[in-house]
């Protein structure tokens, strides 16, 4: 994967897996600090002790269909590389964070890449999921929480075509307006 | 298609919309399921939803519900979006480029036409 923006979407996609009822999701490119970092919080089902600490393993998955799961292994080397970390702090029963951190002018570090079509597939993907999205571009804030959007569609699916057109609007203006001038 | 900027311009939109679904309905609704594992996001899934999404946006298309699921165990076949109609057994396409989820949309799910060529066996 060469966007930080898809494995955004490869975490979150441990979150719904983990059943999570809402997922918080933040990125933030901090200029002053030099920082790149990317956090997915969850209410799923969390894990015990023994499984947090070896889930960084590639040979440890939840996953029945194979017996190896790359995903936070390779994000973690990647942050790793770049003079940052991956933190995972998570509870049985009470849900997971994780949070990802780039020297954002590191030569290595990934492009963000196209964060808005990564939010647009997990909101319109996984309608059952309350989802909290905030981009934090230098001082400035972009804040979604889909709860007033549903709340209005009243059980339309969101991949009607005019919703589709204002989740995609709200995304991509909304990352656009306030993203930093250029990826270093 | 009115241009939507806020909550109060869908509110506007959305009897006019549910209109039109009621009748689409009938017929019989349309759901597509794009595989969202690691294997599938290293293979471009993101890429085939963001096809499937702009697709169902430019042509206006009406009761269609996009929806996305985790490995199905065919990994080396993704991106695999599934089509299922009606009461019609689902159909699973593999190796899914934006190019082929555009003309899956077109000859399948508008149409009504499995486009055999990429369709793969489960």
């Amino acid at each position: 994967m060469r966007e930080l923006s898809l494995h955004l979407l490869d975490i979150a996609e441990n979150s719904v897996a983990a059943q999570a009822k809402t997922i918080e999701i933040c990125v933030s490119e901090d200029i002053a600090n030099d920082r790149l970092t990317m956090s997915v919080r969850d209410d799923g089902k969390g894990m015990d002790e023994a499984l947090l600490s070896k889930v960084v393993d590639p040979f440890v998955t939840s996953r029945t269909t194979r017996k190896v799961g790359l995903g936070i292994p390779f994000l973690k080397a990647a942050a790793e590389a770049c003079n940052g970390f991956m933190k995972i702090e998570s509870q049985l029963g009470k849900g997971t964070f994780l949070e990802v951190a780039f020297q954002r002018s590191h030569i290595d570090r990934m492009p963000l890449g196209d964060l808005a079509s990564t939010m647009l597939t997990l909101v319109v993907g996984n309608p059952t999921i309350h989802w909290v999205f905030r981009y934090i571009g230098n001082q400035n804030e972009l804040f979604f929480d889909d709860a007033s959007l549903k709340n209005e569609l009243n059980g339309s699916p969101l991949s009607d075509p005019l919703v589709i057109a204002y989740l995609r609007t709200t995304f991509e203006n909304g990352i656009r307006s306030i993203q930093p001038d250029k990826e270093i | 298609m009115p241009a939507i900027k806020s909550l109060a311009d869908l509110k506007k939109v959305r009897e006019e919309a549910l209109e039109k679904r009621r009748v689409k309905t009938a017929s019989g609704q349309t759901n597509i399921i794009v595989g969202m594992g690691t294997c599938g996001i290293a293979a471009g899934a993101r890429d085939a939803m963001k096809a499937i999404l702009e697709t169902i946006q430019n042509e206006n298309l009406e009761g269609i519900v996009v929806t996305q699921t985790g490995c199905v165990g065919l990994c080396e076949k993704e991106p695999i979006v599934q089509i299922a109609t009606g009461d019609q057994p689902k159909v699973t396409y593999g190796k899914v480029t934006p190019e082929i989820a555009r003309q899956i949309l077109k000859d399948h799910v508008q149409n009504g036409h499995i486009v055999k060529e990429f369709q793969v066996q489960m």
